[in-house]
């Protein structure tokens, strides 16, 4: 097994935590992990995006040219990765602020509403958590039980109690999701 | 598995100083490498292991610290970023003519001047050929990955002592920022007063006993025959770590007709375009210097029969393509590729540039 995945959108959006947490859960079952995130400028508000490779195998190069998964969270991120999606690869994208919804017909492509699932949990935190369940539910390359062992390596014991919750908007992420094509 | 762990290469460093008994720490931060003391300073060393652990009034400053802590004998190390590095130089030079042993790791950014934050291979030239004034050498590593910025800063230690020379980490920002499993090794406790003594007193600042003379550290010498022999000797000395300190790896060399040599992140994207080249039935392998100094001369060199080309690939302007051209010497044609200014080049790119190349 090999997954490569690009998780793009905004800083503040949670897509580093995303993708750490995604890694972590691989490492608790055994897989290699490459998790490289842009630390630019781009971090303090702008766009953001980290890439993030699973795989049964010790892992070349962290930088990749083409992904099997991208999660899109704005319109800036879909402009740049849509064609980056390798033909029958996956493309996930939260609806909310997309302008210009993906064209690809080679490719999977699902739509999740996390801004509002999010709302609707109380807690707009959980965005990306929300975002997590919606990948997980299409490409179950990480068991639930490793994901939960991944955010209590991932997070300080003060925010433990943190985690059902996480767990929650992961399981509404997984029951939202939308196959669009 | 329990001590597997998710870490940024930056961090890695900061738990490996702590975890082979280093005994201090000056810096300074700049991106991309502040995690290294902002680890340290979460991790209270001095409190534990007893670890002085102290951000300078500048990269200056640090350098000198390290100078007067290597002089004692005291395994001491100082991290920056490539302007940091240059700030250095200074110090390093005077290091390297005391003939002192410490750690210096530059994760390196985008140059020339203040440049950028984003990753690149520029000081290169500065790590291996100098930067400082004088005939001097620096033991250079280059990691490839997190695991490798763990191992390497014990290794680092262990050379420099070994050979009484500064060493250095040369990373990138790509290795420093990105987060990979790292599985800590055993622990080595700091040095004991007695066997700092035991590893240092020929040459050690550490208090006169009444049977030796006073150890003097400098890098003066007004005589210019005193200081032509100590020249000579510290020439013996790199020769001695040339012929044997180099390390290197190799990715499906075996057969290959044509090479890659590339160092740190970017000997592992071109890992993906050996892959991709023998996939089109060209026969690709990588060579990735683990030393820049000493430079792998004799397993390139060994290579070049079998061959049709060697390209360096590089995030410069081409500067270990150097170093390759002085080995190969004619013999097989010697190509670069290289993106500079803190872009990262990938796998497709440098394959289209090899195939060109090739043509």
């Amino acid at each position: 097994m090999k997954e490569e995945i690009i998780i793009a959108g905004f800083g503040g959006q949670g897509v580093l935590s995303m993708g750490k947490i995604l890694a972590y859960g691989g490492i608790m079952q055994d897989q290699e992990v490459s998790w490289l995130p842009s630390y630019g400028p781009e971090m303090r508000g702008g766009t953001c995006n980290v890439s993030v490779v699973l795989s049964d195998n010790k892992i070349s190069s962290p930088i990749l040219s083409r992904f099997d998964t991208a999660i899109i969270l704005n319109q800036q991120s879909m402009d740049k990765f849509e064609n980056q999606v390798k033909p029958g690869g996956l493309l996930i994208y939260d609806t909310n602020g997309i302008t210009r919804h993906p064209e690809r017909k080679d490719i999977t492509i699902c739509r999740i509403d996390a801004v509002e699932e999010a709302a609707k949990l109380g807690n707009a935190k959980a965005y990306n958590m929300v975002v997590l369940g919606a990948y997980l539910k299409m490409k179950p390359v990480v068991t639930m039980d490793n994901v939960i062992k991944g955010l209590k390596k991932s997070l300080p014991p003060r925010r433990h109690n943190l985690i059902p919750m996480n767990e929650q908007a992961i399981t509404v992420g997984m029951n939202a999701v939308v196959e669009v094509k | 598995m329990a001590d597997k762990v998710l870490m940024k290469g930056n961090e890695a460093i900061a738990y490996a100083a702590i975890n082979c008994g280093a005994d201090g720490y000056f810096g300074y931060p700049i991106t991309p490498q502040s995690e290294v003391m902002e680890t340290l300073m979460k991790e209270k060393p001095w409190e534990t292991t007893g670890m002085v652990v102290l951000q300078a009034e500048s990269e200056i400053a640090s350098i000198n610290m390290v100078y007067g802590g290597a002089a004692c004998g005291k395994k001491v190390m100082t991290s920056s970023s490539s302007p940091g590095i240059s700030l250095m130089c200074e110090g390093l030079t005077y290091l390297a003519g005391a003939e002192l042993p410490c750690l210096v790791v530059n994760v390196m950014r985008g140059g020339p001047g203040l440049g950028t934050i984003q990753p690149s291979q520029g000081d290169y030239f500065q790590a291996t050929k100098g930067g400082g004034h004088g005939d001097y050498r620096l033991i250079v590593l280059a990691p490839a990955s997190v695991q490798d910025m763990y191992d390497f800063v014990d290794l680092a230690f262990e050379l420099a002592f070994k050979y009484r020379n500064p060493a250095m980490i040369l990373a990138d920002g790509v290795i420093g920022q990105m987060m990979e499993k790292l599985e800590f090794r055993p622990t080595k406790p700091r040095r004991t007063d007695e066997e700092v003594r035991a590893q240092c007193d020929s040459w050690a600042t550490l208090g006169k006993p009444k049977t030796r003379e006073r150890n003097i550290v400098t890098s003066l010498a007004l005589d210019p025959v005193v200081m032509e022999n100590f020249n000579i000797k510290l020439q013996k000395k790199y020769a001695e770590i040339e012929e044997k300190e180099v390390r290197y790896s190799t990715y499906r060399t075996e057969d290959a007709e044509h090479l890659i040599v590339a160092f740190g992140c970017m000997s592992r994207i071109c890992e993906n375009v050996v892959d991709m080249a023998r996939e089109n039935g060209i026969k690709l392998g990588v060579l990735r210097p683990i030393t820049l100094f000493p430079f792998p001369k004799k397993p390139i060199d060994a290579l070049v029969p079998q061959l049709k080309s060697i390209m360096s690939v590089e995030l410069n302007s081409g500067q270990m393509v150097e170093d390759v051209r002085l080995v190969a010497n004619g013999r097989v044609p010697v190509g670069f590729y290289g993106r500079q200014g803190g872009v990262v080049p990938n796998p497709d790119e440098i394959y289209e540039a090899f195939l060109k190349f090739i043509k």
